[in-house]
């Protein structure tokens, strides 16, 4: 158990405050948000210019997250990740451990409950770059792929940013499916939504509080970062 | 030169009505125009050939290559056409400096080759000043020189303009035509562009194409069409004639006459070739055609009396509306004589009558 004891600021309540819930959150939702942006630019793109059959099927089966209730999908995981199933042999021979109740599970299920949120407003993003742009530069002879990186992305940018930023800060805040596929072990794969429940649930309410604020602080902080970044009249 | 026969049928939708464009095209050397009212299929038109559209059929030739042909399922990506296009927002990347622009369209030259075509670009068209700055810094005109600079770039074998000069104030609609004619006379690359703008044709085309609900309805030097009207349809859309329907009275191929009826009045004319006694035809004649005089007791022959409606005051001339749709355009100078004048009858010169 990691247990940070002394933090810079002293205070007779936060001494023996265990940190470890926040730190592993963060890490989570970076890794996570990493994860969940490259993945997520690259499912945008397909579902905002590809003319494959099942597009649309696709992004319904990609808003499912948002929409389920978070047992049902720490069910899907647990069924799909856990020991027993073909991806959790593969990656215990890979990495010599299973996946599920690691902190690596929380990752995914962070990444499950943000990336959705991601793929939407990236896909938005990508189709309201006015497609003249895009017209003009294939008629100059960029392939398509100098069209997306040198054009599409740059102009879409700002959006994508903000997206990414809503996504960090929705990735902190998983609960159910975390509590599901990675559980509750202190000081291993104790995420701060998890924290929380266990501190109230103990009457600890000194750290819940605490918890609880500087959560709603760092959110309120991104969610302002994000407005900031928001789609913005590009001047002509 | 391109060769095009494109059909594109939209179904009806809840914000439009079902629209079809069919139609066969061929340009030449020079700047062309497509021609006609919104709703035509002007931009769909460049579209198809851009690439951004894919015709139900059809085949587009550009020189001797195939852009398009439906029945061999050809369909050239738009990077593949070598078509420039230059919108009518003008499309200059927002996030790039006008140099970044340029450079963008020269990519796949060599370094220094890329480097130096820029440079001649940016000075041909009078960029040099501006080159460091992002286009909503640019003015109007810049942005217009900037767009068409990075269409030649790219060595197109055609350029395509969407109406270019569409809400643009005189001055800059005289520079942009400075431009093309510049464009013309030093790079020689073939012109299609989109106008409803008829002087524009006249200014700038050595050849137009009238469209029509989707429909080519003629094509020829922009003076031709504009003394022949392939129809009244056609007429209507350049928007410069007085149409009246008339009625046949008789034919005297003899003496190259004709007489005509409109209304409760005889006109002559010269003789029609292919008409009969009888027919119901449409006279056209433009408003500088006709002449308006004072009434000086009865008329004489190709004379119609006529009442004033209205008086339009034009840049370099003076339009009479008389009752019944007769618009006469006269110069200021001659409308001045009969300023006072009450009481009008309008002369249709003989040799000027035409009907379709």
């Amino acid at each position: 158990m990691v247990l940070i004891s002394t933090p810079f600021w002293h205070n007779d309540e936060s001494m023996d405050m265990d940190w470890f819930p926040l730190w592993l959150s963060l890490r989570v939702a970076l890794l996570s948000t990493l994860l969940a942006t490259v993945s997520g630019v690259a499912l945008a793109y397909a579902l905002a210019n590809g003319r494959f059959r099942g597009r649309e099927v696709l992004d319904a089966a990609i808003t499912l997250p948002l929409v389920l209730p978070p047992t049902v999908l720490g069910y899907y995981l647990l069924v799909v990740l856990g020991r027993e199933s073909v991806f959790g042999r593969i990656y215990e021979k890979l990495f010599g451990g299973p996946l599920v109740f690691t902190w690596q599970a929380a990752v995914v299920a962070a990444l499950l409950h943000s990336a959705p949120l991601l793929v939407k407003y990236t896909r938005a993003a990508l189709e309201s770059v006015d497609h003249s742009y895009e017209r003009a530069a294939r008629t100059l002879g960029a392939s398509e792929w100098k069209v997306f990186w040198r054009i599409t992305l740059p102009l879409a940018q700002r959006s994508i940013f903000a997206a990414t930023a809503l996504a960090f800060a929705r990735s902190l805040g998983d609960f159910g499916v975390t509590i599901m596929v990675a559980g509750n072990i202190p000081g291993r794969t104790q995420t701060v939504a998890v924290a929380i429940y266990d501190a109230v649930e103990a009457g600890n309410g000194a750290l819940a509080r605490t918890l609880v604020l500087i959560i709603s602080a760092i959110a309120l902080a991104i969610l302002w970062c994000a407005n900031r970044l928001g789609p913005r009249q590009t001047p002509a | 030169m391109i060769l095009a026969r494109i059909r594109k049928h939209f179904p009806a939708s809840a914000e439009s009505a079902a629209f079809t464009l069919e139609l066969e095209l061929q340009t030449t050397a020079g700047i062309t125009v497509l021609f006609g009212p919104s709703g035509a299929g002007k931009t769909l038109t460049l579209d198809c050939i851009a690439g951004f559209v894919r015709p139900v059929e059809g085949r587009i030739l550009l020189d001797d290559a195939i852009l398009f042909d439906g029945a061999t399922e050809v369909h050239l990506p738009p990077q593949a056409r070598q078509c420039g296009y230059v919108f009518q927002n003008y499309a200059l990347f927002p996030h790039m400096t006008l140099r970044e622009n340029l450079t963008f369209a020269a990519d796949r030259l060599p370094r220094l080759e890329r480097h130096r075509r820029v440079n001649e670009m940016i000075e041909r068209f009078r960029l040099t000043e501006v080159a460091g700055r992002k286009p909503h810094e640019l003015s109007g005109g810049q942005k217009q020189r900037c767009s068409i600079a990075r269409a030649l770039l790219a060595a197109p074998k055609l350029l395509l303009l969407d109406e270019p000069a569409r809400g643009l104030d005189a001055p800059l609609r005289t520079e942009l035509y400075a431009v093309l004619h510049q464009v013309r006379a030093e790079f020689g690359t073939p012109i299609l562009m989109v106008t409803h703008d008829l002087s524009e044709c006249f200014e700038l085309a050595e050849s137009m194409v009238v469209l029509h609900e989707g429909r080519l309805v003629q094509t020829g030097p922009p003076a031709r069409i504009l003394e022949q009207p392939a129809s009244v349809d056609v007429a209507r859309l350049l928007g410069l004639y007085n149409l009246f329907p008339v009625e046949v009275k008789s034919l005297d191929p003899g003496n190259n006459s004709c007489r005509l009826r409109f209304g409760d009045w005889d006109l002559n004319g010269p003789y029609l070739p292919g008409r009969l006694l009888g027919d119901r035809v449409t006279l056209y004649m433009r408003p500088e055609q006709l002449t308006a005089l004072p009434r000086d007791g009865r008329p004489l022959p190709n004379q119609i009396p006529a009442t004033l409606d209205r008086i339009a005051e034009l840049p370099q001339s003076v339009r009479l509306e008389f009752a019944g749709g007769i618009h006469v355009e006269m110069t200021r100078a001659g409308y001045e004589r009969h300023r006072h004048n009450k009481e009008w009858v309008v002369e249709f010169p003989k040799d000027a009558v035409r009907v379709l």
